[in-house]
């Protein structure tokens, strides 16, 4: 490391207790507390779709609105980002800026093909021919499992979006001229919160979407 | 002060002035744009203490004006539903506008001193937070000027008295202006949290190991881990209800499948680690006032900074004892019951070390001592009724009664707000430079104590005789007028004595007769008292080098290898980042995007629901504008330069 890039990061980075970097405790912080807001949203989706099985006297059996290849393949999309995400914490650390710029693009592309998905679907559901799942129905009658599913879900989609943004937002700054490894450390505390976005679908995945068919 | 100072100009600087829109304020700036833009952890707790000072005025009018109610049987001081009005804002405005920024407050101004450091980790975000908090408390006290008037719904919302269709006015907006409210104040307490923790976690000086912290500081790190994991479940539960009132979802809607039930346990999920959010500030400050006036180590610190992490911990397992009455079925009351009896462990634990540190001291009864010693007498009588209450049978006797509202009192009164006192007469002279009068401090505490108990405590018994809670009247003939009329009469006293104390610690800024407070008025123990009163605005000239627990303590009377020493003098100066308007700018976006909300639902002609999200699209714009702005400006800074012991 060359002295001035020495000089940089201890101007931006001052020696801390523990060693490790503020801007990182704080994104860990966070991301303890993100975890309360999914589990309580998880929570009220697991304890409603138990209570409220059945809508109109007749089992709810939401698999006749589901498209489970679709959601599969969004989710195998979202996972894989991941991959372009660790890759280009790799390459800012390194200085490679070139590679840096194709891996957060990378993670941006699949980010929103996961968001499109999503729409896609959201809109599908709601205009299922005979199967209407709305926010406050389902086949015309009032039910909560559209309640919980589009605000469980919509919040993930939610943090994507904003995860996409920011990622848009360094591919931007890449190219000010100004981005070298000092950035390092910002950009892996976006790709902290990247991974922790994924981690939380690998939960909703399993428990939203594959135990409907496990019955 | 003649500090000589230059301006620091970062390597890009010429970059930086591009990406500014308007000047950004520079060292010498004074005035309004001073506090506008005040990045300073000082001056932001005192804007939290004062502005939460404020509200507690008008949450202590709304107290009044539910005691003149209840003066006599068939009063009509307040209809019912101003009734309902005044005890929804009154809990509101006391737990979430005043305590807690009161807290907030005392973390702000005193926890970076405590630990030896120049500012709290992420200044910028720490002025967004106070914004946040005025937001907050604004949309809250908008909601009297609107349809429905305030909320009448409880501070705890219960579902279904939240639903649209069981208002009382059509159209009320008062729980609106409620949720939105509570969100952004839950913006502000979230991003204060994360900031005090990566504050206290890596910001210590050198020395300051984690069991060398002064208890206080202990108190506010546990306080933010419960705000953090706490505040989500509230958050996600006033969302639900948010899309419930606004978009006409079934999360609470029994009519349409929903349960209010799972709102209770929500809430309270939220609502009981909220109950120590509330106290363990103050039990951190009476920790750190008995030791000065008892002249002696503070007793079992391991253990009172430990009890408190378990009644943290613990906090989050005993919610449903708020429910006992709703029919959980025995397996889970019972483990509920067991679980709050336990946790009246580590409380006595603490209150035995209190009591083992006064123990053979040598006691000087100032007012901080007074009110350290109000609060563990009054918090001890909140704590006994509290295990009463954590036996199911006898809960089910005084659920809903005057009993469960002498409790609570005797907890946030008596408890936090006693604690909250002491830390005023104990720390306001580091904060203004000047002592404040002993006379009318302890003609304080004599009034506040005397009002206290003749307000809340005729409440047992007047909850024992079945007195209802959250009703607006009673009637003739069931003996409850004598006790009723103490109690308003102990509440004026109470009133006048908490103004007579606000308008004490307001005047210590202005009078200039007072007595200087010199760098250590009562000679006490921990880091913040080696610095000048007021301080600097740099805090340390250098930074401390720590070698004991009690180190103010130690560098008086402590033997030599005990004495703090110092870094050397950094040649660059001390770094001092810039002030900034972007959070102020960020948070009014919040604030306008939370308003926009509220209003953008419109009925036009033909009844038929209208909706514009032009105005919330805009304020929302500005919001992310300014986070843009804010992350292009960066910290920026200036140097000072301080003489050696100037500090």
């Amino acid at each position: 490391m060359s002295d001035a890039s020495a000089h940089a990061l201890e101007h931006h980075e001052p020696v801390t207790s523990t060693g490790i970097p503020n801007k990182k405790v704080l994104m860990w912080a966070f991301l303890g507390s993100d975890c309360m807001f999914f589990g309580t949203l998880i929570s009220t989706h697991l304890i409603y779709r138990k209570i409220s099985a059945t809508v109109g006297g007749n089992f709810l059996d939401i698999r006749d609105v589901f498209d489970i290849e679709l959601t599969s393949f969004s989710t195998f999309i979202l996972l894989a980002s991941s991959l372009f995400m660790a890759l280009a914490v790799s390459a800012i650390h390194k200085g490679n800026l070139n590679s840096t710029r194709w891996m957060l693009f990378g993670t941006i592309i699949f980010g929103a093909i996961f968001l499109a998905c999503q729409v896609y679907e959201f809109t599908h559901f709601i205009h299922a021919p005979g199967n209407e799942l709305t926010l406050s129905t389902y086949r015309g009658e009032p039910h909560v499992f559209g309640s919980t599913f589009y605000v469980l879900t919509g919040t993930h989609g939610t943090h994507v979006a904003i995860g996409v943004f920011w990622l848009l937002g360094w591919l931007a700054y890449s190219f000010t001229g100004k981005m070298s490894t000092a950035h390092a450390l910002d950009v892996e505390i976006c790709g902290l919160y990247w991974h922790f976005v994924d981690i939380v679908w690998i939960i909703i995945f399993p428990v939203v979407y594959l135990m409907e068919y496990a019955l | 002060m003649a500090t000589e100072s230059i301006k620091y100009l970062a390597p890009d600087a010429d970059n930086k002035a591009k990406t500014q829109v308007f000047p950004r304020p520079g060292q010498h700036t004074t005035g309004l744009v001073d506090w506008l833009t005040t990045i300073d952890h000082k001056k932001i707790g005192l804007m939290y203490g004062l502005t939460a000072l404020f509200f507690l005025i008008i949450g202590g009018i709304e107290a009044l004006l539910i005691r003149s109610q209840l003066w006599d049987h068939n009063m009509a001081v307040l209809t019912n539903r101003e009734y309902n009005q005044m005890f929804t804002m009154h809990g509101t405005t006391m737990v979430f506008l005043v305590i807690m920024p009161l807290s907030a407050a005392f973390f702000n101004f005193i926890m970076p001193l405590q630990i030896g450091a120049r500012d709290v980790a992420f200044p910028r975000m720490n002025a967004l937070s106070l914004w946040c908090f005025v937001g907050g408390g604004i949309i809250l006290n908008l909601s009297w000027f609107f349809t429905g008037g305030s909320p009448a719904i409880g501070w705890f919302g219960y579902a279904p008295l939240t639903d649209t269709r069981f208002a009382e006015v059509i159209g009320d907006m008062g729980p609106d202006f409620w949720i939105f409210s509570l969100q952004i104040l839950g913006v502000a307490s979230l991003l204060a949290s994360f900031n005090f923790i990566t504050t206290i976690i890596n910001m210590r000086a050198p020395g300051m190991t984690m069991m060398r912290l002064p208890v206080f500081t202990w108190m506010t790190l546990i306080v933010s881990f419960l705000i953090i994991l706490a505040f989500p479940a509230i958050t996600i539960a006033l969302v639900e209800l948010m899309f419930d009132r606004t978009y006409g979802t079934n999360f609470y809607d029994f009519l349409e499948g929903g349960k209010p039930h799972l709102w209770q346990h929500l809430f309270w999920i939220f609502g009981h680690p909220e109950v120590y959010i509330l106290i363990l500030p103050a039990m951190g400050i009476v920790s750190e006032v008995i030791p000065v006036f008892s002249r002696k180590p503070l007793f079992g610190y391991g253990l009172i900074v430990f009890s408190g992490a378990i009644i943290g911990f613990m906090g989050f397992a005993v919610w449903s004892h708020h429910m006992f009455t709703t029919g959980m079925g025995v397996v889970a009351t019972s483990a509920f019951a067991m679980l709050t009896m336990l946790i009246a462990i580590p409380t006595g634990v603490k209150i035995f070390n209190w009591i083992g540190t006064m123990w053979g001291g040598r006691i000087r009864f100032d007012t901080p001592m007074l009110f350290a010693l109000g609060f563990i007498t009054m918090f001890m009588i909140g704590g006994f009724t509290g295990i009463m209450h954590s036996s199911v049978p006898i809960d089910a006797q005084h659920q809903d009664s005057y009993f469960v509202v002498a409790h609570f009192h005797y907890v946030l009164i008596g408890g936090a707000l006693f604690g909250l006192f002491c830390g005023f007469y104990f720390w306001l002279p580091k904060l203004t430079g000047r002592m404040m009068s002993e006379k009318v401090g302890k003609f304080v505490f004599t009034l506040m104590f005397l009002g206290f108990n003749l307000t809340f405590f005729p409440m047992h018994y007047l909850g024992m005789i079945g007195q209802p809670r959250r009703t607006h009247t009673y009637n003739e003939g069931h003996g409850f007028e004598t006790w009723n009329q103490i109690a308003t009469v102990g509440a004026f006293i109470l009133g006048v004595g908490i103004a007579i104390g606000v308008l004490q610690f307001i005047n210590s800024f202005f009078n200039k007769k007072l007595k200087p407070a010199g760098k250590n008025p009562w000679d006490a123990r921990t880091l913040e008292w080696t610095l000048s009163s007021p301080v600097k605005e740099y805090n340390f000239a250098r930074t401390p080098i720590i070698k004991a627990r009690d180190q103010a303590w130690e560098n008086n009377y402590g033997p030599k290898e005990n004495h703090s020493e110092k870094e050397p003098l950094d040649d660059h100066g001390v770094h001092m980042p810039d002030r900034s308007w972007w959070p102020l700018i960020t948070a009014l976006g919040l604030l306008g995007l939370a308003i926009g909300m509220l209003f953008h639902r419109t009925i036009d002609p033909s009844g038929e629901l209208v909706r514009d999200y032009t105005y919330p699209i805009i304020a929302g714009a500005v919001a992310i504008l300014g986070m843009i702005m804010w992350a292009l400006e960066g910290p920026g800074g200036y140097h000072l330069f301080p003489k050696e012991d100037e500090e």
